[in-house]
């Protein structure tokens, strides 16, 4: 018989990533993901409040030590992620296709999303030098902008595009120095909980990147009113969720930033400008002295 | 007990604070007994039929009175705006848009000696201040602008800019004509009209404002200027025709905005509250720091955002920089602000007086010790002695809440990594002030304090060029040089 020949798969269990671990949600809760036709493909953990907590104080804790490395090194990082997700391609395109898509859309979301980390992993080091400026003040003194990176934001990723948008979305935050909480996608999870494993293995520290899996419903109002949060992001039309996010995200004067017209498969997805949306500009001075005579000369 | 010996001679400052009275004259300036609103180019009865009084904070007499701008006075205003963005402005070649814009700084330079004297006379802040400061650098924001009007396409490498449209605008009373500037300037120069309203205590420079602006011949409805108080801010920020809000205010404001218009299309900047840290380390030349620190929280009475009013001293030289500092209280001159030897002018309003004194009260209760400068306050207007208070813990409320008045809170330091996590303490984020003679530390400071705008070495500068703006609770956006440039536009 044919039945012992045939070797019982190992499931994975989908978890989810905060610190640099892997915890099942403290609330026990879990969801069936399930593809068009109904098949489940996995239990996925249902995260809660206290979930997001926990991920916001891992992110803060990792701000410090990610935002004072050297831009190169994160450049270095960044790139580094895109070669572990190369290695592991064969894995995400079979996770997308269990997700609904044809073997072509697949690998197209694939490579791109491998692409767009190779282009943030360039800007890690150049972005500062296209959005800075040393100002000519009419004072005596030395005077210069510059980009810093916000803090920590809490985003909420793409609902479709589940791969290529979490990518996009995480690639141009962590690249300027944040660290970030992000829900995937509520429908298509299975690509982000497989990414933070990329994410673990390529010496991204703990903290800086934090997958939730659970329902936006749920959670968006605690992405925009927890106090510790610098910037929410939200991505999807939906005008009621907007306005929730937008007003709660007064009570600490967050930065609220938008992506619902954003088309997450095309090169306009990707720019400085999606870096330069986390970063505050810091403007230094300091007097220059001025002492007669001295004239500089050839 | 016998009594410490000090080498230090007791400062005498009696002769310092008898100077002969040196007053600006009024007669520079032309203040008509009413104003009305300055919508499409006319000034305009308001509909409202309202109008309300400015004062003297000085002497608390009556200025001039001003229109009460309701509900249909801000929607004429908008409309005004919106028909003049579609119809002239946004259509007008860059090139035209600075001459316009140009021209209006000229003629704030021709006028300033009567727009100093007029701002120093309904804001109470003394005239050298109005004259040296406020507007020539209001002067230089429109001059600065202007020529960024033809070169928008440099701004933001491989983007265009577009105009937003109509932008409305609500400014404080600290500074009423530079603040009119830096937000005018800006969003005229990439393309966009302007409602704009100053505060209710201040009204009259921006109306001003309105005379040279219908002089020099800008487009009806560009910009126009509606007076009012909270309520005319209300219906400006809610009107479903405006595309932008430029608010510059208190936090608590600021968040009503943020909330109001959660659900619109409407972009916003906010220029926000602040706390700011200004930090002495003992290698800094310590008379220049204190210098630094008096201007930190005493210019303009301490209304200002950005003022220095936490000042975190390295211990082994607190004691001899409280003393510097008490000192040179007591050279401060505290009285009429038209006065040119004035260091200190009238607070700008009673309630705000009421406010401060509040907050000193306060800091007493809180178990802080307070020191005040010995020379007498004017019988008549709002006065407020400089203040500062020592032995003052992190959480108490003189060292967390903006009391935007000349009220300074100090606390005493040891090693760099104490004084940067107690500096980043607040929520909010504007400014910051660091002295030190080490080029390494100043860098590292620079870099680690959480704040828009630092000054290392210096305290309280500005200038067109530079963008100024908060992190965290003290608003979001820039506002001068090029990043300020981004608050108006599209990228497309």
């Amino acid at each position: 018989m044919a039945i012992t020949e045939k070797r019982l798969e190992v499931l994975k269990t989908y978890k989810i990533y905060i610190g640099g671990q892997f915890p099942r949600t403290e609330s026990g809760r879990y969801y069936v993901a399930t593809n068009n036709k109904s098949e489940k493909l996995a239990n996925v953990c249902l995260g809660s409040r206290k979930d997001f907590r926990d991920a916001v104080v891992a992110a803060r804790g990792a701000f410090g030590g990610w935002s004072g490395r050297a831009a190169f090194n994160r450049g270095q990082i960044l790139y580094r992620i895109a070669e572990m997700l190369e290695g592991r391609k064969a894995q995400f395109i079979d996770e997308l296709m269990k997700q609904d898509a044809n073997r072509a859309q697949a690998e197209k979301e694939v490579n791109l999303a491998i692409d767009r980390l190779i282009y943030y992993s360039g800007w890690c080091d150049k972005f500062q030098q296209i959005s800075s400026a040393v100002n000519p003040v009419a004072s005596s003194h030395f005077n210069f902008s510059s980009p810093e990176p916000m803090g920590v934001v809490a985003a909420i990723a793409p609902q479709n595009d589940s791969l290529i948008g979490l990518v996009s979305l995480i690639a141009p935050l962590i690249a300027g120095g944040n660290t970030c909480i992000v829900l995937a996608s509520n429908a298509k999870p299975l690509c982000a909980v497989t990414f933070a494993e990329v994410l673990n293995s390529s010496d991204l520290p703990g903290g800086v990147v934090n997958i939730l899996t659970g329902k936006v419903a749920e959670l968006a109002p605690f992405f925009a009113d927890h106090m510790d949060v610098n910037a929410t992001v939200y991505c999807e039309p939906d005008a009621e969720i907007q306005k929730m996010i937008r007003e709660k995200s007064s009570l600490n004067v967050k930065r609220v930033v938008l992506y619902d017209k954003v088309k997450w498969l095309t090169d306009a997805a990707q720019s400085p400008y999606f870096i330069n949306d986390f970063q505050e500009i810091k403007t230094t001075w300091h007097p220059i002295e001025n002492i007669g005579g001295a004239k500089a000369g050839y | 007990m016998a009594t410490k010996k000090s080498n230090t001679i007791k400062l005498k400052f009696d002769s310092a604070r008898n100077l002969s009275p040196a007053p600006e004259s009024k007669s520079a300036a032309k203040i008509n007994p009413q104003y009305d609103l300055f919508i499409n180019g006319r000034f305009e009865k308001p509909l409202s039929k309202k109008y309300f009084a400015t004062i003297n904070p000085a002497n608390e007499e009556k200025l001039s009175e001003v229109a009460e701008a309701g509900n249909a006075d801000v929607n004429k205003a908008v409309n005004a705006a919106r028909s003049a963005y579609d119809k002239t402005w946004k259509k007008m070649p860059g090139k035209e848009r600075a001459k316009y814009i140009y021209r209006i700084a000229r003629m704030i330079q021709e006028r300033a000696r009567e727009f100093a004297v007029i701002e120093t006379l309904d804001g109470g802040k003394p005239i050298r201040e109005s004259r040296d400061f406020d507007v020539p650098t209001a002067a230089n924001h429109f001059f600065y602008y202007a020529g960024w009007a033809d070169k928008l396409e440099y701004a933001f490498p491989n983007r265009m800019t577009q105009p937003l449209g109509v932008a409305g605008q609500i400014i404080p009373w600290n500074f009423p004509l530079l603040m009119a500037a830096w937000k005018i300037a800006p969003a005229l120069a990439t393309g966009n009209t302007v409602v704009l309203k100053p505060a209710e205590t201040t009204p009259l420079t921006a109306l001003k404002l309105a005379e040279i602006i219908q002089e020099a011949d800008l487009p009806p409805g560009v910009v126009n200027i509606i007076t009012g108080a909270g309520a005319t801010g209300a219906a400006i920020v809610n009107h479903p025709d405006i595309n932008k809000i430029a608010f510059t205010g208190s936090t608590d404001v600021g968040k009503i905005i943020q909330r109001a218009i959660a659900g619109t299309a409407k972009k916003a900047t906010l220029e926000l509250g602040g706390k700011a840290a200004n930090i002495i380390f003992d290698d800094a030349p310590l008379d220049q720091a204190v210098e630094g620190v008096i201007n930190g929280i005493f210019f303009n009475q301490g209304h200002v955002c950005c003022a220095g009013s936490r000042l975190y001293v390295q211990e082994s030289v607190f004691k001899e920089v409280v003393r510097k500092l008490k000192d040179r209280m007591e050279t401060l001159i505290v009285g009429d602000p038209l006065d040119k030897n004035t260091d200190i002018g009238a607070i700008n309003s009673r309630q705000q007086l009421n406010t401060i004194n509040d907050y000193i009260k306060i800091g007493q209760k809180e178990g802080a010790e307070m020191f005040q400068s010995s020379g007498n306050l004017p019988r008549k207007g709002f006065f407020c002695k400089p203040t500062i208070f020592t032995n003052v813990a992190q959480s108490n409320r003189i060292a967390q809440e903006e009391i935007f008045g000349p009220v300074l809170a100090i606390q005493s330091f040891r090693t760099d990594d104490e004084v940067i996590e107690k500096a980043n303490n607040t929520p909010f984020g504007l400014s910051a002030g660091v002295w030190t003679d080490k080029g390494s530390k100043i860098f590292n400071m620079t870099t680690k304090l959480r704040a828009g705008v630092v000054w290392a070495n210096t305290f309280n500068k500005f200038d067109p060029t530079s963008p100024f703006g908060g992190y965290k609770e003290s608003g979001y956006g820039r506002e001068g040089g090029l990043h300020g440039l981004g608050a108006y536009v599209e990228l497309v």
